[in-house]
């Protein structure tokens, strides 16, 4: 059986028609072309299909898609709409070279907005352990903390002004 | 994902649910989070007919806490949200640290406590700390309701007292005792990321410098979460201090009967067995003086 859902992806409606054990992130991704998501390991693991529902960070893989209708979701493509200017989460990425083959990043990224939606002003060991659910096999951590980091700091600049 | 194909259901009551259970029989199985469930379907370890999704069902994600009635979790309630309850942190601070120790911060977002214990993993994070704290399990089907002490609820490793047609839909806890203090400790090889290779809950009632009660609770090192009785024996009548329970940690070394996996050796277990215990049992103690 298919169920016609309704879902909210980036402030964008859309109906879809999915089958009952398609997850989240075949629909992101297959139907809505959203391919910023990505599929790791499947199984929860690797974050690298993280994205944000009702404002909590999820991995998409374990997600279903049936179970979506009426929430809130946010994938990394929400993080700048505007398709030029980047999130200050992305711009900080760039800046502090956080980014190597670029898999984790996403995720990286999604998990990094649900840490400081909750916690502003992270210390370097609350950082790490919002990034608990992400994994970078290029093990450049070091840097995307700092680029955490630097977010916050920046965010904390513009919250004063 | 390369999932087997299943139907899926979503029912807004827990009566819709039971009844649902019946007519599917075998081969429906209920889900919370997923978490587990979805890892299990796509791993090829169960192949499920129908998945029964709780999430719908109004109420169900309720955690509520009385001084009379004690604590109750509902069966959708997250794992993020219980580390995070204030009446919790205040009132039960082992049950929050098994629940914010739990798997990673995505998982905590969608898995659920009662979730956790349903799974029957002889490594559920949450299972010693409310064992320790007395837990028992509210299972509901379409004849009734009945209550199980988690004492008697792991059966073995993936297999719990739920019977076909049942479903878990809270675990409650007495509220604490006077002077009675609590404590979760727990070790895996990668810090958040990996299962316990060990956990440990403890809870400790005193009377005076006297230990009045003791529980405590042995996760990852049995076919099930298990209590170390002997070590529980030679804390209650008896005068607390350092030695003793250096004593009950070496006691709950030797009652514990762990296996050698990837995640640890039979051997470092037992040994993490007697230190963890010793640290909860210290910390328990520390929060029993002060409360």
């Amino acid at each position: 059986m298919r169920h016609d859902i309704t879902l909210r992806v980036n402030n964008d409606t859309y109906q879809v028609s999915v089958d009952s054990w398609r997850t989240l992130n075949e629909v992101l991704r297959e139907e809505l072309n959203l391919t910023g998501t990505k599929r790791g390991c499947g199984t929860g693991d690797c974050g690298a299909c993280t994205v944000l529902v009702d404002g909590r960070s999820v991995n998409s893989c374990l997600t279903l898609a049936v179970e979506m209708e009426g929430r809130e979701i946010t994938t990394v493509e929400g993080l700048a709409p505007s398709g030029e200017e980047l999130h200050p989460i992305q711009k900080a990425f760039v800046e502090q070279g956080a980014i190597q083959c670029g898999f984790c990043t996403p995720g990286m990224e999604m998990s990094a907005l649900n840490l400081l939606g909750k916690n502003p002003n992270p210390s370097e060991k609350q950082i790490r352990e919002g990034l608990s659910g992400n994994l970078c096999r290029c093990t450049g951590y070091t840097k995307i903390v700092e680029a955490i980091s630097v977010t916050a700091g920046e965010m904390k600049k513009t919250r004063k002004k | 994902m390369t999932v087997s194909k299943f139907e899926y259901y979503g029912p807004s009551t827990i009566e819709e649910t039971c009844d649902l259970l019946e007519k599917m029989g075998e081969g429906a199985m209920v889900m919370a989070g997923g978490t587990d469930l979805l890892v299990k379907i796509s791993r090829m370890l169960v192949a499920p007919k129908v998945v029964i999704g709780l999430k719908k069902i109004e109420g169900l994600n309720r955690i509520s806490f009385g001084p009379v009635k004690g604590l109750s979790i509902g069966a959708t309630a997250l794992l993020a949200d219980v580390a995070a309850h204030p009446k919790i942190k205040k009132n039960y601070p082992a049950l929050a640290a098994a629940a914010e120790e739990t798997a990673n911060v995505q998982v905590r977002n969608m898995g659920t406590v009662v979730g956790n214990l349903c799974n029957g993993a002889p490594s559920a994070e949450n299972a010693p700390a409310l064992i320790a704290l007395g837990g028992q399990v509210v299972i509901m089907s379409s004849k009734g309701t009945r209550h199980l002490p988690l004492d008697d609820f792991f059966k073995g490793p993936g297999i719990t007292a739920i019977e076909p047609g049942e479903i878990v839909t809270a675990v409650t806890v007495p509220p604490p005792p006077a002077k009675s203090g609590a404590s979760y400790r727990h070790i895996s090889a990668r810090g958040k990321v990996d299962i316990s290779a060990v956990c440990v809950g403890v809870m400790v009632t005193m009377d005076g410098q006297t230990c009045k009660e003791a529980r405590i609770a042995l996760g990852a090192v049995a076919p099930i979460p298990m209590r170390a009785v002997e070590a529980e024996n030679m804390l209650m009548g008896n005068r607390v201090s350092k030695e003793l329970i250096k004593k009950a940690g070496l006691k709950a070394r030797e009652e514990s009967k762990p296996i050698s996996d990837m995640r640890a050796s039979a051997e470092y277990r037992k040994k993490m067995v007697a230190v963890l215990t010793e640290r909860a049992l210290t910390e328990a103690y520390e929060r029993a003086l002060k409360g």
